[in-house]
Order: structure tokens, then sequence, then C-alpha cells
């Protein structure tokens, strides 16, 4: 009886260490993975509010339009949202999405320096209306943005 | 044929609410007869929803730009083949799709199980058919495609049709878009199927082993179907994307691999409850957890709660979905709760070094996986409700997490089918893994001599060749003892040793497929990216290739416009290849795409994209990218595919077990 019991502890405790070791690989990978890349969310208007200084920001916003300024693979533009906006520049080494263009809704991943010039690592960008789906129609046309020429 | 649909919805509405009732009715008073009727239900159900797609899909093909949906998401110009894939191009029409597979799924359970599974099936129709209720009021009631254009004027509506319709979005012209959302809902939607068994054995009290027999065939079959349309979306992204890479870890693609990881680890437990009795409310447990996140995934693809790359749709569904998975979760687990004592386990462990603990420890990991997975994905969500901020977390978080634990996964890959039932001796691990583990050891010593110095794609590679020498040592001796005792030749041997025993030999080959998997992710730590900007004339080197780019031309077709550059490339200064890389314009839907070209081979790709024209000075943008090994992750999938047919197929023992099974239940009912 007694022999019994102590083996059932010593098997129970290799299977707590088995799974000990197992959850704490994952949460070992969890905390320095999120230390990492944890990226704090932030409109245009509390960046310029100067509140939220982290280390990864990302931004939503609108690309202003007439804003985009391409010199060989370098890129600045503005990101708007309502009346306020921000000077990008984009530093990353892939190429912006082919969904990239005035008017677009754009998330930029990077930081905010002290010279007020956000430095985009990532920029990801997506067609305004093209989920929203407002009627088609007349005017359609109009409104449609050709990126390049 | 607007009115056509919608008669179609709301008629499979009527017959799927019927099929609820009839259900619990013919379930709780064991009439054959309200079964019976039940069972026609959800026949006439399926035929409903068939009525409403071909509606759709009429519509589509006619141009008929006076529907909305068509209108949005079609084009007069687009080819044939995408015309079809319209209909799961948008959210009212993917939901319609969602309910109409789930529909046929109904339909052969109903037809494949209801002889055998007589006292299940009423209630197993009422889970399925309560499911398709929901998707069904969803897809009238709140994201109706059968929706006609219309414009309010001087308070009159007046309908309208638009000469041509907004174009499929280009990013989905793309072939394999015809069938990577089609294998990504049949895995979503077939797991109601093993989530109504399970619940109906949970009602009905039958928790033996009969409903994890029926449930195990039914979770494979989505199982599959989800990891195939998981490597085909990587798939599609790796061609289409132009970013190089094929899993970006978007929340779109983490709803696609919880409910994968979570099947997994059903399908692996499950046996421990057949072969020793044990982990049943585990299993339970499991079948709705995969379900759960198959209805999660779909919740968050479809309404746009996390930010994501591509969020499909940012809609009012998201509510509904709440309150269903809600609804869910309460049902479930107070089913589990009131038949606990029916779900008590017949045996104990017996030994940390055996087969079920094996299961066990990959259930664990599987599942640590999920739910690390499942807080990354949800984490804005979650900090935006606690601190007032979203936080996000990425691709970082998730590689860290994600990366050490498919490495033990895959030792266990190879380790855990050795391992005997029960206790494994010292003797038999000697005997089992004294050659695996050598080889290992020599692939490991020639990597490391040959440079490879990444420590995780070292891993992959040396665990990996320890369990392919484990599952290929089992093919090898298993034929062999076979030759010896039959004499056949061991080709012979082989087949009739896959043949005899297809689950098991099927899963090791799902095994192997994970270990090419597992070698071309082992890839990703070589990967080479380089862009230039080039004019006629001006070159490029990445690796050992030299890129030249010849000229640069454009043309128009009737669906884009687009840009080529002519590539010529060398390879350790021989012609090697010409490649036409090209940005299209599509005309529809105003938007630019590249088109990626690769030249693939089993060693590496070489993957180059016209990123676009600088603004400045016209030269082409290229961007080239070296990725080694890439070909083994696709590879990798169709060997998982073949390996879970294999399993599907009933073996020559399970064939004879299941006719003596059938003669018995007639007997049976004939004495009735």
């Amino acid at each position: 009886m007694k022999s019994d019991s102590s083996t059932s502890n010593t098997k129970q405790w290799k299977f707590a260490i088995g799974i000990a070791v197992i959850v704490g690989v994952a949460i070992w990978g969890a905390v320095s993975g999120f230390q990492a890349s944890k990226t704090y969310y932030v409109t245009v208007s509390e960046l310029l509010s100067g509140k939220n200084m982290h280390q990864h920001i990302r931004v939503g916003g609108v690309v202003q339009a007439g804003s985009i300024v391409r010199q060989g693979t370098m890129l600045r533009f503005r990101l708007a949202q309502d009346k306020a906006s921000i000077p990008v520049v984009y530093v990353g080494s892939e190429t912006v999405p082919d969904t990239f263009k005035d008017g677009a809704q754009a998330i930029v991943d990077g930081t905010y320096t002290s010279d007020g010039v956000f430095r985009a690592q990532t920029v990801q960008a997506k067609c305004a209306s093209k989920y929203a789906a407002p009627p088609p129609g007349p005017g359609r046309q109009n409104t449609a943005q050709v990126e390049r020429p | 044929m607007n009115q056509v649909g919608s008669v179609g919805l709301i008629a499979g509405l009527a017959f799927a609410l019927y099929a609820v009732v009839a259900g619990i009715v013919g379930g709780k008073l064991r009439s054959l007869k309200i079964t019976r009727s039940a069972e026609r239900a959800t026949l006439a159900f399926c035929a409903m929803i068939t009525l409403s797609v071909i509606s759709l899909e009429f519509l589509i093909y006619t141009n008929n730009f006076n529907n909305a949906f068509v209108a949005v998401h079609s084009n007069r110009d687009l080819s044939l083949p995408y015309k079809f894939a319209v209909l799961w191009s948008g959210q009212e029409g993917s939901l319609l799709f969602w309910t109409w597979l789930l529909s046929i799924y109904c339909s052969l359970a109903v037809l494949l199980n209801r002889r055998k599974n007589r006292q299940l099936m009423p209630y197993v129709i009422a889970f399925a058919a309560g499911v398709g209720v929901f998707f069904t009021s969803l897809t009238f009631f709140v994201a109706n495609p059968f929706r006609e254009l219309s414009l309010s004027s001087a308070g009159a509506l007046i309908p309208f049709a638009p000469p041509d319709g907004n174009g499929l979005e280009p990013a989905l012209q793309y072939r394999y878009m015809l069938i990577h959302p089609v294998m990504l809902y049949l895995g979503y939607v077939g797991m109601a199927i093993p989530f109504a068994f399970g619940m109906a054995s949970l009602v009905t009290k039958q928790l033996g082993d009969n409903w994890i027999r029926v449930t195990r065939r039914w979770t494979m079959v989505p199982w599959m179907f989800l990891g195939a349309g998981i490597i085909l979306g990587g798939h599609w992204a790796y061609n289409v994307l132009g970013w190089g890479g094929y899993w970006g870890w978007d929340p779109v693609e983490n709803a696609s691999l919880m409910p994968w990881l979570a099947g997994t680890a059903f399908l692996h437990s499950v046996m421990v409850q057949e072969k020793r009795g044990m982990l049943k409310v585990w299993n339970v447990s499991l079948v709705i957890l995969t379900f759960f996140l198959s209805i999660f995934g779909t919740f968050l693809t479809r309404s746009g709660i996390v930010q994501s790359v591509h969020a499909f749709a940012e809609s009012d569904i998201g509510p509904y979905f709440m309150v269903f998975l809600a609804i869910i979760a309460v049902v479930s687990i107070t089913l589990v709760f009131l038949r606990l004592d029916f779900l008590k386990s017949e045996n104990k462990l017996d030994s940390v070094i055996s087969r079920e603990s094996g299961f066990m420890f990959n259930n664990w990991i599987l599942l640590a996986l999920v739910f690390a997975i499942l807080w990354g994905t949800v984490f804005p969500i979650i900090s935006k409700a606690v601190e007032g901020q979203v936080v996000t977390v990425g691709p970082p978080f998730f590689d860290k997490v994600a990366v050490p634990m498919g490495l033990m996964l895959l030792l266990l890959t190879g380790a855990g089918p050795l391992l005997a039932w029960r206790k494994t001796s010292f003797e038999s691990l000697k005997r089992n893994f004294t050659v695996p583990v050598a080889i290992a050891v020599v692939v490991g010593v020639i990597l490391f001599v040959f440079g490879v110095r990444d420590l995780y794609a070292w891993m992959s590679l040396f665990l990996g060749s320890f369990v392919a020498a484990c599952v290929l040592g089992e093919f090898y001796k298993g034929a062999r003892t076979r030759q010896k005792i039959t004499g056949e030749t061991f080709g012979g041997a082989l087949y009739n040793l896959v043949a005899r025993n297809t689950r098991r030999y099927g899963g090791y080959i799902v095994h192997l497929g994970i270990v090419v998997i597992f070698v071309g992710l082992a890839g990703l730590a070589f990967k080479v990216h380089a862009k230039n900007v080039m004019a006629p004339g001006d070159m490029m080197r990445v690796g050992h290739y030299l890129l030249r780019c010849d000229r640069l031309t454009s043309g128009d077709t009737p669906n884009y416009t687009y840009e080529t550059a002519d590539i010529s490339v060398l390879k350790n200064g021989m012609a090697f290849t010409e490649l036409k890389p090209q940005r299209r314009f599509y005309k529809a839907s105003q938007q630019p795409i590249s088109h990626v070209v690769i030249r693939s081979s089993l060693a590496e790709d070489l993957y180059v994209v016209l990123a676009g024209r600088d603004p400045g000075t016209g030269k082409a943008v290229v961007e080239v990218f070296l990725n080694p090994l890439v070909a083994w992750v696709w590879i990798g999938g169709v060997i998982m595919v073949l390996g879970t047919l294999i399993a599907l197929v009933p073996s020559r023992v399970e064939r004879e077990m299941a006719q003596i099974r059938q003669a018995q239940l007639e007997a049976l009912e004939e004495r009735a």
C-alpha cells in the first residue's frame, strides 16, 4: 500500500514537472515576446498632445490627399485624422502596399521622434471605400484615385 | 431572381427551425416518425439554401448589377471562373456560402449516420440545424445578399442599376483563391458536426465509444480541409501579396490556426479514450472548444473587431456572433456539468513514459499554443477594456511562443507513436530510439559543419530527421515483419500493412508531412531580401544570382492595364531564366496590384516583385527575395492531406467490425 502511494506521488511529480516545463516555456515566450513587440495604438490627436510617448506606437488615420512625396525608395506623407495631421517618413525596407494612396486608411508602426516626425517602420493601408461599399453610381469615377499615371 | 433567393433563405430558415423542434421532440418521445420528419426537414433546408446559392450565382453570371452585392463585388469583364468566386468575396455572399456548406454537412451527416446511430441522430439534427438557424437568420435578416439597389430621392425609392460593377478585389483574382476560401470554410463549418455529435451524446448519456468513433471521422474531414485551407492561404499570401512571406500572424490567419490546433489535440486525445477509457470530459470539452474557436474565427474574420491587414469587413454582425458564442458556451458547459457522473475515467495514468502521457503532453502543448495565440490576437480588445488603450502585439510575440512549442511538438510527433501504452520499458526505449537518435545526431553534425548556426533552424532539421527516422522505421519494421510471416514482396507487404491499419499509417504519413513543413519553416532563417531602382541595362546582385533589367513595357487588357519589367537572370554567371514581373492596374476596382513572379525549386525560390515606378526618374523599383526551402511547406501540406485521406479509408479490420455491428443492430430491430 505504502509503496504504491509513494510511486503514484513521484509519478504525479513527474507529470507536474512536464506540464510546468510546457507552461513555463509558453509563459517565458509570451512575456519576452510581449515586451519586444507590444505596440500602443494611438490617434493622431493623442500623439500631438504628447501624452503617449512609448517605444513602439501604431497610429491610424487617412493619407492626406496630395501629401505623398516619393524620392527613390524613400516616402514621405502626412497622416491625418479630422483636422489634425502629422508628417510621416517611411524608413522600412518593404514596399508599401498597393492600397496605399491619397485618401486611403493607413496604419503606421514606428516611433514618434522629438522633432515631430513619425518614423514608420511599416505602413499598412486599406482602400477606404472598398469594403464599406457605398452604392456605386455616378460620381464613383470622380472619387476614385489613380495612384500612378 | 432576388425574390427567389430570398424565398429560398426564408424557407430554409423555416425548415431548419422545424428540424430543431422535430429533432428534440423525436428524441424525447423516441419517435421514429418524428425523427424521420426532422431528417427530411434537414434535407429540405439544404435544398432551399442551394436554391438561394444558385439564384445568387445566376445574378452574378447574368451581370445583374441591380443587386447590391453583385454591383459591389463583380464586374462585367471578370473572367468566368472568378465570377463563381464572387459568391464568397463579400460579407453577405460569404455568410450565404457558410450556411450552404453547413446545410450540406448536415444532410451528409443525416444520410450517412441515420441508420447507425438511431439514438444520437435526433439530437445531432437538432444541434446542427440549430447552428443552421443562426446562420440562416443572419444571412436573411442582417446581411442579405439579395438586396436591390435603391436610392432615396424626394422621399420615394427609385431603383436603378449601375452599368457595371465595382469589381472583384484584384488580390482575390488568383487561381488558388477559387479553392482557398472553400477549403477554409469547409474546415470551419464542418466542425459543427462533431460538436453536434458531442452534444447529442451528452444529452442522451451515450458517452461510450460510439460517439467518439463516429466523431473522429467527422473531425478528420474538416480538420483536413482547415489544414489545406491554411496552407493555401499561406500560398496565396506568398504568391499575391508580394511581401515575400507566407505567414504573418495576422488575426485572420490566427483565427484559422486556433481551431485547427484544438482539432489536432482532439484527434490525438480520442485515442486515449478509445484505448483506455480515459479523458472523457477532456474530449467532450475539446470538441466544444474546437467548434467554439471555429465560430470565433468566423466572427473575427467577418466582424472587423480586430484590426487586420486583410480585415474583410467592418460590420454590424459582431453583436449577433457574440450572443451566439455565449449561447454555445452556456449550453455546452451546462451539459458537461450535468453529465460529469457519466464522464468518469475508467483508468488512471500508469507512467510518465507511456503513449497516453505522450498524448497528454501533446494536448498541453497544443492548448498552451491555442491560448497564447488567442491572447495575442484579442489583446487589443482586452487592453482597450482594461487600460482604455489599444495595445497590439506583433509577430515577435507569436514567434517566441510558437517556435519552442512547435519544436517540442515535433519531438513528440516522432517519439509519441513509439511509446507503449501504459508503461514503456527502458529496453523498448533503447530498441526503438537508438537508430533514430543516431541518424539525427549524424544529420545534426553535418548541418553544423556545413554552417547551419541558427539554433531554431538547426533544431527543426535535427528533430525533423529524428522524427522521419522514427516514422519511416515503423513502416520498414512493420513491412519486414509482415514479409517474414506471409512471404510477400516488400512492396506488397508495405501496401497490406497500410491497408490493414489505414488510420495508424495514415497518421504516420501526416506526421511525415509535418516534418516536411518544418524543413520548409527552417528555411526562413536564411532568407535574403534586396531592393533596387533599375533602368534598362541596370544590374543587381542577390546571393548567387545576377539580375539584369532588359526593358520596361506596358499594355492593356479588358480587365486591367499593366507594366512589365523584362529581367534576365544569371545564376553563378550562367544564363538561368527570364522573368517578367508585372504591375497591374485593375479598371473596375481602380486598384493597382503587383503580379509577383517566382522561380521555384526544391532548394530555394527566387521571388521578384515589380513594386512600382520611381515617379522622379521613371525607373522600375524591383524587389527580390531569396527564400530557401519554401517549396517544402507546400509539399508537406500535400503529404498531410494524402495521409489524412488514407486514414479516412476504412481499414479492412474496421469494415469487418462495422458489418458485424450492423448485422447485430438489424437483428435487434427485427426482434423488436
